[in-house]
């Protein structure tokens, strides 16, 4: 226990509201709709894509349209899974510091992860 | 907040066994937790046998029965002994509820009774909700408004009166927010459900007239989105409320204002 002895309510009220959250609780519960229409139809073309062999895929994500979607899963599921981790972190890690290296750590791999996998992508569809 | 390593003298040893009663026909065996943070020394788990023949058909008749009869050393808190005030909350079998309205022979062997869990303990069955009080406080659980106020009363169609039932029930026992993992681990940040309850039922009110800067005072990624719907709050509450409704039609609404 802390041995300050500021007033409980001077605690409660702390730093006041941080007046945010709303736009996290949209995107979280958006990625995730996005996610439960994509992920299905990712899957299902993929292993359809793959009977053409080779380039029956590049084929497949040579397509302006699939590419688009594709990217945009990985979009969805990048942004979904950063915003999910974050929320983890900020349950589980209490010390500020070890908490904003995780976080910040959280966003860079995220965006590496989005930026391979759309040079990826766009590697394919382009050639 | 999260606490992976227990604290020293949080370990609960083996206590007291008061030995049975002579001649009881109908009894019950309670293992009680027994601590007194000054003493230094670990929690223990005090067993005793009562003769329920003795005693009333609720927990906390039993509990008084302990204290009267047994044991006056035993602590916890009790006033109204009939589901109204929520001062004799406790974690009782495994689950966070009121004595009093807990009967005994609800449970097969012996009954556990703790404090409400992840609190301070101030000495036995007694929880320092110091700052459970503190949050309730911060949600302004009175009518605010800023029209001069009516010659008579302030008025309310029966619909929006509906509209608070399921909520003003609300008795501030504090076991939601005490059986609530959110709450465990961020209770310092995190309003927890009684206290973000208690906000809804005046967001709701259709008397107020501070309802925006209610929802601002919320909007904040600990003091209202730590709620992961993880549902221990309806579970638990005596008075069959649903906490988590509250807080996820708080969240509508500031959504609501946003779109």
């Amino acid at each position: 226990m802390s041995d300050s002895i500021r007033t409980p309510l001077g605690k409660v009220r702390g730093l006041g509201s941080a007046k945010k959250g709303v736009e996290h609780f949209i995107a979280q519960r958006a990625s995730a709709i996005a996610l439960l229409c994509l992920t299905p139809w990712i899957l299902i073309s993929l292993i359809g894509a793959i009977k053409g062999g080779y380039e029956g895929a590049v084929a497949w994500i040579g397509a302006p349209i699939n590419a688009g979607l594709i990217l945009v899963t990985i979009g969805a599921g990048v942004h979904h899974m950063r915003i999910g981790l974050q929320v983890v972190i900020e349950d589980y890690i209490a010390k500020t510091g070890s908490k904003l290296s995780l976080l910040i750590l959280n966003t860079f791999i995220s965006v590496l992860v989005f930026v391979a996998a759309a040079v990826a992508v766009l590697k394919l569809a382009i050639a | 907040m999260v606490e992976l390593t227990l604290p020293r003298n949080s370990e609960i040893k083996k206590g007291k066994i008061w030995p049975k009663p002579v001649g009881a026909k109908k009894f019950k065996v309670f293992k009680i937790y027994r601590f007194d943070p000054e003493s230094g020394r670990n929690p223990t788990w005090d067993t005793y046998t009562i003769d329920t023949t003795q005693c009333g058909p609720m927990v906390l008749d039993a509990l008084i029965y302990i204290k009267n009869e047994i044991d006056p050393t035993l602590s916890f808190r009790r006033s109204c002994r009939e589901g109204v005030c929520g001062s004799c909350s406790m974690n009782i079998g495994g689950r966070n509820t009121i004595a009093c309205t807990k009967g005994h022979d609800e449970f097969q062997g012996a009954i556990t009774i703790s404090p409400l869990p992840h609190m301070p303990v101030v000495k036995d069955l007694v929880a320092d909700l110091t700052n459970f009080y503190a949050q309730h406080r911060y949600v302004q659980p009175y009518l605010k408004t800023t029209t001069p106020e009516p010659q008579k009363e302030w008025k309310q169609s029966e619909g929006d009166r509906k509209k608070l039932d399921g909520l003003y029930e609300c008795i501030m026992c504090a076991s939601c927010s005490t059986a609530c993992p959110s709450y465990w681990w961020n209770g310092d940040k995190f309003l927890g459900p009684a206290a973000l309850l208690q906000a809804y039922r005046w967001i709701i009110d259709s008397r107020d007239e501070a309802t925006g800067e209610r929802l601002d005072d919320l909007e904040d990624p600990f003091k209202l989105y730590r709620c992961h719907t993880i549902m221990n709050c309806a579970q638990v509450c005596p008075k069959g409320l649903n906490p988590a409704k509250a807080i996820a039609e708080i969240k509508k609404l500031m959504v609501e204002r946003v779109t």
